[in-house]
């Protein structure tokens, strides 16, 4: 009979455990906010962060966004040609891009890239004591070390987003226009024409607030939650990445749902 | 009228849950401006005792009074409050990697005054100066020994001139000079300070000639205090074991078991 009740057991414990975590994630997170004052107050902490998960990331994101502007051209193009559409090759190019591809690409590199550098940093850290060593000198790490990684996170992801974007759409062009031979007129008016300033470029950078929030949210509590041990700071960098990703994608599928359905149809 | 202690613990019991308890009704009184030992072997509770004066535990029964208040009574800012007035240098240092020898002298000056840049320039000079690595300011912790990184984490826990100084197992992984320049900084800079300090540690040979007291802990209890002379001439079983390093005795070498012939199957046809 025990037998058969170990398996239930071993599920009911994995499950209490996650809910569990889910709610210490949650009271971290509340606590890191409440405690914001120093990273906001002392500016200068937080803009050193926007350095290491921002500025560092720029060339990934850049590099990132010019290929996949440059592929969005080409695979836009084969189709657009079948129907006689080529024009509105920009128009395809910028609305996936500011839309989807940018908030989304960027996110998922802005987690493999600067998510896993703050959890990596802020585990090493607590297996070094350095955390308990600044709690023992009367200093609160979640204010002085994890709320300015925060908020470095939740500025730089939107900005890495916009240039994603931007990067992309000259790469489209590249592609486009001067290697295809696209009329560049048609692929410059015909995408001011079609994108929407609040529907579509704002959309996107609302996007990539949410996505910089939850992937910067997993980053710091990973980091502050791991084991202080090689291993336990090793799986921890993992799950980073792992759930920051799965996160990106789910809330994309919801925001998509409630920004760019029913009455925002066109 | 004498003062009262800087330590106080009253019979403070602690276990990390209800089957694993680590400490057992301990009782320890630290006057001002003493060096304070608390030897033993590992896992006997030393560092959980260390953690309970520092408030990074509260004990599970009794009370721990340190500099006047009752740590575990204490919410978040009283015990940040009372944690300025304590100094703590950690196994290996625990500096900040990012920042420089500097700015790890810094740091708790930056964080807790107002101070201009000037002053606290000189007063991470002086720090620096009084444990010898004025010269290494400008260094990475990575870029020194481990006797250094002690050095500095020692300067760093002295920067708001503490009235209290924790020690956790200072001397280990330290070669021999590093080792005698690391307890003669303990003994001198508690004396020049005022301050009252607590090394835990097992290393017999370096603590016992600087320290004033010696509390000797095994399974989670005291089981020996005094001067360190008066203790080790005491002849406790543990002691005297302990301090001459015999491999049985009061801690048997074998861990317990049944008997050997048991195990061999020869008990039976004994």
């Amino acid at each position: 009979m025990s037998e058969l009740r170990q398996p239930f057991q071993r599920l009911g414990r994995s499950v209490t455990e996650r809910i569990l975590r889910l709610g210490f994630a949650a009271r971290f997170f509340a606590y890191m906010l409440v405690h914001s004052g120093t990273a906001l107050r002392r500016f200068h902490l937080t803009i050193r962060e926007i350095y290491f998960a921002g500025v560092l990331s720029l060339i990934i994101i850049l590099v990132s966004g010019m290929f996949v502007g440059m592929v969005l051209a080409l695979q836009g193009y084969e189709t657009l040609q079948r129907y006689g559409s080529s024009e509105a090759l920009g128009v395809l190019v910028a609305l996936s891009l500011v839309r989807e591809l940018g908030p989304v690409v960027a996110g998922l590199l802005f987690a493999s890239r600067a998510g896993s550098a703050i959890t990596a940093e802020i585990g090493l850290m607590k297996a070094t004591e350095q955390i308990a060593a600044m709690e023992m000198m009367a200093v609160d790490p979640i204010a002085r070390v994890v709320a300015p990684r925060f908020w470095a996170g939740v500025i730089s992801m939107p900005l890495l987003a916009v240039l994603f974007s931007a990067m992309g759409i000259f790469g489209g062009y590249l592609v486009g226009v001067q290697l295809i031979g696209v009329d560049e007129g048609a692929f410059w008016s015909q995408m001011q024409a079609s994108v929407d300033f609040r529907n579509d470029i704002l959309n996107g950078v609302i996007k990539s607030v949410v996505f910089g929030i939850a992937v910067t949210w997993i980053a710091v509590f990973e980091g502050y939650d791991a084991q202080p041990t090689a291993e336990g700071v090793s799986s921890a960098t993992t799950r980073t990445v792992v759930t920051s990703s799965l996160a990106i994608l789910a809330l994309d599928f919801v925001l998509t749902a409630l920004m760019f359905t029913g009455g925002n149809a066109r | 009228m004498s003062q009262p202690p800087i330590v106080e613990i009253d019979r403070v019991s602690f276990g990390y849950d209800a089957t694993r308890r680590v400490l057992h009704d301990v009782t320890v009184r630290m006057p001002q401006g003493k060096v304070f030992a608390i030897m033993g072997q590992s896992g006997c509770g030393k560092t959980t005792l260390l953690r309970i004066i520092g408030g990074a535990l509260r004990p599970t029964s009794g009370t721990a009074r340190v500099l006047g208040a009752d740590v575990a009574s204490l919410g978040t800012a009283e015990l940040y409050a009372l944690r300025r007035k304590m100094g703590m240098l950690f196994q290996f240092g625990a500096l900040f990697t990012d920042l420089s020898v500097y700015d790890n002298v810094a740091f708790p000056l930056r964080e807790h005054t107002d101070l201009p840049a000037p002053v606290i320039r000189d007063l991470v000079l002086l720090k620096l100066e009084a444990v010898g690595l004025r010269g290494a300011a400008n260094l990475r912790p990575s870029e020194l020994s481990g006797g250094m990184a002690r050095r500095v984490a020692l300067a760093r826990a002295i920067a708001l001139d503490p009235k209290l100084i924790m020690y956790d197992e200072p001397f280990t992984a330290l070669d021999p000079i590093s080792l005698g320049v690391v307890a003669r900084l303990i003994r001198r800079l508690n004396d020049s300070l005022g301050a009252t300090s607590v090394v835990v540690t097992h290393d017999v040979a370096e603590t016992l000639p600087f320290v004033d007291h010696v509390f000797f802990m095994a399974d989670g209890r005291v089981v020996a205090e005094g001067p360190p002379g008066e203790v080790v001439r005491a002849a406790v079983p543990f002691v005297t074991q302990f301090v001459q390093g015999n491999v049985d005795g009061a801690v048997p070498f074998h861990f317990p078991a049944p008997t050997y012939a048991t195990d061999l199957g020869l008990g039976a046809k004994a």
